[in-house]
């Protein structure tokens, strides 16, 4: 059961979103982030899901003639990041994410951590290297890659180089992560890696994260959202979901029936 | 060899099967298709062999006079005259400076263009300006010199009085002009072919528009942008009319834009339109320069290559 004092995070309020050729992709949802829980995402391809997670570092916008519907608040301080007011660069500096595939950027190990700090203006040497350290020891991969700090970040496997995506994220302290099928290009191993790193990170913030792996899922999340066809079909706390879901098709889709 | 092995060579004597017949038919036929389409592949080849061969060839007529030392070390170009000098360095100094002029216009310029193509112009703002472009391409070159005579030397006379009629200025900005569509094109094409999921990557990370292109596109497409460079000192070097017609016709040994000067192109063109008898030295001077130009564009086609092998695309 959903424990009532936990603080909240964020929380979306019947939000609705539209693709710019009218489909709509999430149907008035409203679901809420506890602090320093993971929240799972899961659902047939398709559901809505992923759109839902880049709602909250506001991701559509960069396509013409996408439309947010509804709220997303963030506390403590009551901001609706979806608010035509409030600027997108300012939401993305408190929400980070981490993609499917890792995406580092053509440029030095090093440099590809201290990006996010960069772009905010940042250039202090002494500054930078604390938090290079500091970010790659939070993603686990400082030990790995700690001598060779200005090689090319393609270098790195593809384990490696999704925690560099994660040390990059965790460089300019978020408060909220969102992860988007993290591991889904990623072997055995290399899951189980991220998957111990993201438990660990939810001690500093708030993680949201995207699954098709229903194990996954189960492993490490605190609370899971079931969505279906742009809709939030059921919400409760991980153990609940996968034991006793109390909806018909959660039931179907976790226990292999449908999906 | 074998005898069963001279059998198959020769497949119409061996009885076959109706089915297996058609197989060998359309075998041939394929062969022969094969074969047509790799003589249209190896023209290309074959007529860079014989224009090399025959620059070599006449070159060689010409180095029989004239020393290398005097080619490459002597400060005047007069090969028509009675008191003869072969030393091309004054057409190298005017192709440099003319390509330096219009490379100093076109890089900055097709960059900036080619970044705002990719990463800023909306969906239709880029159907429109992308085509415009594209058209300066198709611009014959002889518009191109005319326009610098006549409209940019007049235009750069108002600012400095002593620039002569013919100067390196006016067709090296005139040629950066020409060239920019060359660079816009090949950048941008480079830029739009980074994954969208790189960009995506730096916008998450609360980089602007901006800081995404500069930080994240442009390295990224790198090779790409560098192969437009190349493209176009090619093109710079290459380029005669602009220059024949607006940078004069005269060798002058200098890096002075301001100056006028003959192309190693101007000065093949000077030659060919004359009449001068096969064989003589002067004839052959042309093919000595010529021999010059090819040699500077290659090298600078292969730097180009080792460029982008070095910093191939990897994402």
């Amino acid at each position: 059961m959903i424990n009532a004092t936990t603080p909240i995070k964020a929380e979306s309020r019947d939000l609705n979103f539209f693709y710019s050729n009218g489909t709509r992709a999430l149907k008035g949802i409203t679901m809420p982030l506890y602090e320093n829980k993971i929240t799972a995402l899961i659902g047939p391809s398709g559901c809505g899901k992923s759109t839902y997670l880049r709602c909250f570092n506001r991701m559509h916008d960069l396509y013409p003639g996408n439309k947010y519907e509804g709220q997303i608040i963030m506390h403590p301080d009551n901001t609706n990041i979806l608010d035509n007011g409030v600027d997108p660069i300012e939401v993305r500096m408190r929400i980070s994410m981490v993609f499917q595939k890792p995406n580092p950027f053509p440029k030095s190990i090093y440099e590809n951590v201290a990006y996010g700090l960069r772009v905010r203006g940042e250039n202090n040497k002494r500054m930078l290297d604390d938090k290079v350290e500091e970010a790659l020891k939070g993603a686990a991969l400082w030990n790995e890659v700690k001598d060779r700090l200005q090689d090319l970040a393609f270098n790195l496997s593809g384990g490696q180089q999704q925690r560099l995506c994660i040390a990059r994220a965790l460089a300019t302290d978020p408060e909220i992560m969102l992860f988007d099928e993290p591991t889904s290009a990623l072997d055995p191993i290399a899951t189980a890696n991220i998957e111990e790193l993201m438990s660990e990170l939810r001690n500093k913030l708030t993680i949201l994260v995207v699954t098709h792996n229903m194990q996954q899922a189960a492993r490490i999340s605190d609370y899971t959202a079931y969505m279906y066809l742009g809709e939030l079909i059921e919400y409760d706390d991980t153990d609940t979901i996968f034991t006793r879901p109390s909806r018909k098709e959660t039931e179907d889709y976790i226990t292999g029936k449908f999906g | 060899m074998s005898v069963a092995n001279n059998v198959r060579k020769n497949p119409t004597d061996i009885k076959v099967s109706p089915r297996l017949a058609k197989n060998l038919k359309r075998h041939f036929k394929e062969r022969v298709i094969e074969f047509i389409l790799m003589m249209a592949a190896l023209s290309a080849v074959f007529t860079t062999f014989a224009i090399v061969a025959i620059l070599l060839y006449e070159s060689f007529g010409f180095f029989e006079t004239v020393s290398l030392v005097e080619f490459f070390t002597g400060t005047q170009w007069t090969p028509l005259f009675e008191d003869a000098h072969y030393g091309i360095m004054p057409l190298v100094a005017g192709t440099l400076t003319t390509s330096f002029v219009a490379l100093a216009v076109a890089i900055p310029i097709g960059t900036i263009a080619a970044i705002y193509l990719s990463e800023f112009a909306s969906h239709k703002a880029r159907e429109i300006v992308k085509p415009i472009l594209e058209l300066l391409v198709g611009v014959p070159t002889i518009v191109f010199g005319y326009f610098a005579l006549l409209l940019v030397t007049p235009l750069l006379q108002k600012i400095y009085p002593d620039l002569p009629s013919f100067n390196m200025l006016s067709a090296g900005i005139v040629m950066g002009v020409m060239i920019i569509p060359y660079i816009a094109s090949v950048a941008e094409d480079a830029m739009r072919a980074v994954p969208m999921s790189m960009r995506e990557g730096s916008y998450a990370m609360g980089a602007t528009r901006f800081q995404t292109a500069l930080k994240v596109v442009t390295p990224a497409a790198i090779s790409g942008i560098v192969a437009a460079y190349i493209l176009a000192i090619s093109r710079a070097v290459g380029e005669t009319m602009v220059v024949a017609v607006a940078a004069g016709q005269q060798p002058n040994l200098t890096f002075d834009p301001t100056e006028g000067a003959a192309t190693i192109t101007a000065f093949i063109v000077q030659v060919a339109l004359g009449d001068l008898p096969h064989a003589s030295i002067g004839y052959q001077s042309i093919f000595a320069a010529g021999l010059v130009l090819f040699v500077l564009t290659l090298t600078f086609n292969i730097l180009g290559h080792i460029v982008r092998k070095k910093y191939r695309e990897q994402y």
